[in-house]
């Protein structure tokens, strides 16, 4: 396992030819990068209905039916779904689990990517596993599979009751909870969604509809006393027990906590609520009028307006700077605090700030060429495809992943070589 | 080919028993009714309902526009008018003071005797939209626990899965799985990408091709590979785009599918979403839900497999190898005629593929709905004989045409013609554009 403290942050390029890979194998699929950008792997097709990973040039042992889902964790081991004689299981750095699976899917790393967890099928019902042990308890459906940050915990909503086609009556009476761990709640709802964890993942909350039209957020279980018209994903505070949500009141959203309205503004729609790092500010992506979008920030809309979308929304690791990925007029480009980059792009990565909060960076695409850029300057050297770009701990570096002409490209350059 | 058999069925003035409406209706008080009703004049209809209701001079001009009236020898209940005066006109007029067999009554009317088709807006002389006075009612239906069982239970499948038939999320990517393999018997090389981020396409299709005709997917994956397009297929919730709630007035749960499929595209952050033949799930990302979300149009771009189709052949990418020999014709869906204008460029495909293609009459714009469409025929079995009653001038249409195919590019449409064609006794076969396409393009030795 490599911290990036460990990584190489000296200025170079590093080349892993892909050419010899296709010469070797029928095929070479889309291939996966180390968040070091050390290693490149693709799952690769051997021949005779087997298939296999080559990492760095070098295939895994063991051939398999099927292989899906080629991850690398964020401490840079490589997991993929694999399919051997009928059974599917998980490979980790070629090493499968023990368990066998009818299917298995949704891989799951915690933050420091040292726990890997997946959603499970046998036998029609359903579960997940978290370092290769499973649930006790299996349910007739889940959905909305989530790793707790540290990766302690995984939580999914499930079904408890079963339904047969046509039951909208008792449907209506509540079929489904959530599993923490696999133990579900205490009681059922009509609908769960969008399980969130809090930070140190002792609680778990989620959207519930308690009827056709009524919705709310429980905590472990327990309901807001109010009521609401729809909501939208809550978010824990970083360090107290409270819970914010986007709640629909009377037709428009606006921003509760702990069920108590807390943001004055009302908008047109309301979503992706974040919490800054200390927990100081909240913003999320709002629409003060019918197709305008924006960031606002403790209920402050920005000034600047988009006509199509707003996403990746993201605060600086101090909580003073507030980056997102906007388009309008069907360009994307990156707005940070309210100012927009002067250069748009045809398609833009979410922002990535470097550890002290000078930079921001992203992937960008234009005319079918990638390349990345810092603080609204792009890069001219361009690829046919990029990763998102990495700063080293100190901000002055940055790791460039990306691929050209069948070969791999490892980059590390002076960041001010963009930015100026 | 035969003139469609006259079908006069008793069934049809039969008392359909739903046990959605009825267990619903059964709940109902005259307090509710009242409450929600004016609840939803007040908070959610505005300016629009208030100016539709007082333009209308009742002229009854959409009568002859509408293809339950005139297949129903022009019984004015089965008139645009004559719907709208069963339902809203009185909710109106009573500030919403009507009981619970107005509200059983106003329920089926609007959700199985109009298709929401729009025909009747383009008769209108002042364009009042009658589809959107009709979902006004079935929203009302909703907020008051009253809506067919069938399509309620569809909804609920979008509401759990983001889907419309149930299908888990191991379903969906084992099916994706299988087709790719499965096509590989044809192009060795051949793959379904799935989760590919960044590609150009993210390829979208509705519930019932993974459920029942999975070969759609074959076709498509083998159309993408000809073609060289990057493209992929998400592997999670999202990966369908139709909606039901759409047409039960759950505007709640149509936001939080579109807002779904729309997350997805963004994830793998395509430049757009190339969606297969299906009319209704057009009007949700391109219309409908997209807009009940604050976004005025599709925040990635979205274009119907028929847009894709000419594409792809005027630029060459797709090739016919041999024209299709049987005559066809060409039924024109109404959320992507009315709805987009995509008319033409659906006949310059046809006759790319077909050599004898035969337009039936009216066309284009002034198509006949198929009467399965705007969430009918998702309303069952109880309604299937209305349903064919109600669209005997599709049926005459078809016949004569004596074409020995029927291009349907929708999936609803194809549903509901196949019953047409099989209630009238019409010898007619229902293909989509991409049955024939795969069958007449160059592929690979």
């Amino acid at each position: 396992m490599s911290t990036m403290t460990d990584w190489d942050f000296d200025p170079g390029e590093k080349v892993i030819s892909m050419k010899e890979w296709k010469e070797r194998y029928e095929w070479v699929e889309d291939p996966q990068v180390s968040p070091d950008g050390e290693n490149v792997a693709a799952v690769v097709n051997l021949g005779n209905g087997e298939f296999t990973v080559c990492n760095n040039g070098e295939a895994w042992e063991s051939p398999c039916e099927k292989i899906w889902c080629l991850r690398f964790s964020p401490d840079g081991r490589l997991t993929a779904i694999v399919c051997q004689e009928m059974e599917w299981t998980m490979s980790v750095d070629g090493t499968f689990w023990d368990s066998r699976f009818d299917f298995l899917w949704n891989t799951r790393f915690s933050d420091d990517g040292a726990h890997i967890a997946a959603a499970w099928q046998n036998d029609l019902t359903y579960g997940m596993t978290l370092d290769d042990v499973s649930w006790e308890t299996g349910y007739s459906n889940m959905s909305g599979m989530c790793l707790s940050p540290e990766g302690g915990k995984t939580a999914a909503v499930v079904q408890t009751i079963g339904l047969n086609e046509g039951e909208i009556f008792k449907f209506a009476e509540g079929a489904y909870t959530a599993a923490l761990n696999g133990k579900t709640w205490p009681r059922n709802f009509m609908n769960v969604w969008d399980i969130a964890f809090s930070s140190n993942s002792e609680h778990i909350a989620a959207e519930v509809r308690l009827d056709r039209t009524t919705y709310t957020i429980a905590v472990d279980g327990e309901t807001w006393k109010q009521r609401y018209d729809c909501v939208w994903t809550p978010k824990f505070h970083p360090s107290e027990h409270k819970v914010v949500a986007p709640v629909r009141v009377a037709g428009a959203w606006t921003l509760a906590e702990n069920g108590v309205l807390i943001w004055k503004n009302r908008y047109l729609q309301l979503w992706q609520t974040l919490y800054s790092p200390c927990g100081k500010h909240i913003a999320a992506i709002v629409s003060p009028a019918y197709g305008k979008w924006t960031m606002a920030k403790d209920d402050q809309p920005w000034n600047n307006r988009f006509g199509e979308m707003v996403s990746d929304p993201v605060f600086s690791p101090n909580g003073d700077r507030l980056a997102v990925s906007v388009k309008d007029n069907g360009k994307w480009t990156l707005a940070v605090n309210d100012q927009v980059w002067g250069q748009w792009f045809n398609r833009v990565w979410g922002p990535v700030f470097s550890p002290d909060g000078r930079y921001v960076a992203s992937r960008v695409e234009s005319d079918g060429k990638f390349t990345c850029a810092v603080n609204g300057k792009a890069w001219e050297k361009t690829y046919d495809f990029c990763l998102d770009p990495v700063f080293s701990p100190d901000g002055d570096r940055l790791l460039v992943r990306a691929f050209k002409d069948g070969a791999y490209y490892r980059i590390v350059i002076p960041t001010t070589q963009i930015a100026g | 080919m035969g003139d469609p058999a006259v079908q006069n069925d008793a069934a049809v003035e039969a008392k359909v028993v739903d046990e959605g409406i009825d267990r619903g209706v059964e709940a109902l008080t005259p307090e509710r009714i009242e409450s929600v009703i004016n609840q939803v004049f007040e908070k959610e209809t505005g300016a629009r309902l208030q100016a539709y209701v007082e333009t209308c001079v009742h002229c009854g001009l959409c009568s002859e526009a509408c293809h339950f009236y005139l297949s129903n020898d022009k019984d004015p209940k089965f008139s645009p008018v004559g719907k709208v005066k069963q339902t809203i006109w009185e909710m109106v007029k009573r500030k919403g003071r009507v009981d619970a067999d107005f509200i059983r009554n106003a329920v089926e009317v609007a959700h199985t005797q109009c298709n929401l088709c729009k025909r009747c807006a383009m008769y209108c002389p002042f364009g009042i939209d009658i589809a959107y006075l009709m979902l006004v009612v079935r929203r009302i239906c909703h907020k008051l626990g009253v809506t067919p069982l069938y399509i309620q239970d569809t909804v609920n499948s979008h509401s759990v899965t983001m889907n419309q038939m149930w299908v888990k999320e191991d379903e969906w990517i084992d099916t994706l799985q299988w087709q790719e393999e499965e096509g590989r018997d044809e192009i060795p090389d051949l793959r379904i990408p799935v989760e590919k981020e960044g590609a150009d396409i993210m390829y979208s299709v509705i519930a019932p091709e993974p459920k029942f005709q999975a070969g759609l997917i074959y076709q498509a994956a083998v159309l993408m590979n000809v073609a060289g397009m990057n493209w992929t297929m998400p592997a999670t919730p999202g990966w369908d785009n139709s909606d039901m709630a759409m047409y039960t007035g759950d505007n709640e749960i149509m936001a939080r599918v579109k807002r779904s499929h729309f997350e997805t595209a963004r994830r793998l952050r395509v430049n757009k979403i190339v969606m297969g033949e299906c009319g209704h799930a057009f009007r949700s990302i391109y219309d409908m839900g997209n807009r009940q979300l604050g976004w005025k149009m599709p925040p990635i771009p979205v274009q119907h497999a028929i847009d894709f189709y000419d594409e792809l052949l005027r630029e060459g990418k797709i090739r016919i190898a041999r024209k299709f020999e049987k005559s066809v014709t060409l039924h024109d869906p109404c959320n992507i005629v009315r709805g987009r204008g995509l008319h033409e460029k659906s006949r310059s495909v046809v006759r790319a593929m077909c050599d004898n293609f035969i337009e039936m009459h009216p066309n284009r714009e002034h198509n006949y709905c198929c009467a399965a469409g705007g969430g009918v025929i998702n309303c069952g079995p109880p309604y299937k004989q209305k349903r064919m009653a109600g669209n005997r001038v599709k049926a005459e249409q078809l016949a004569a045409t004596k074409a020995e195919v029927l291009i349907a590019p929708c999936h609803n449409c194809h549903s509901g013609l196949e019953d047409i064609i099989h209630h009238y006794k019409l010898d007619m076969e229902v293909k989509f554009i991409l049955d024939i396409l795969y069958e007449c393009m160059e592929k690979p030795e």
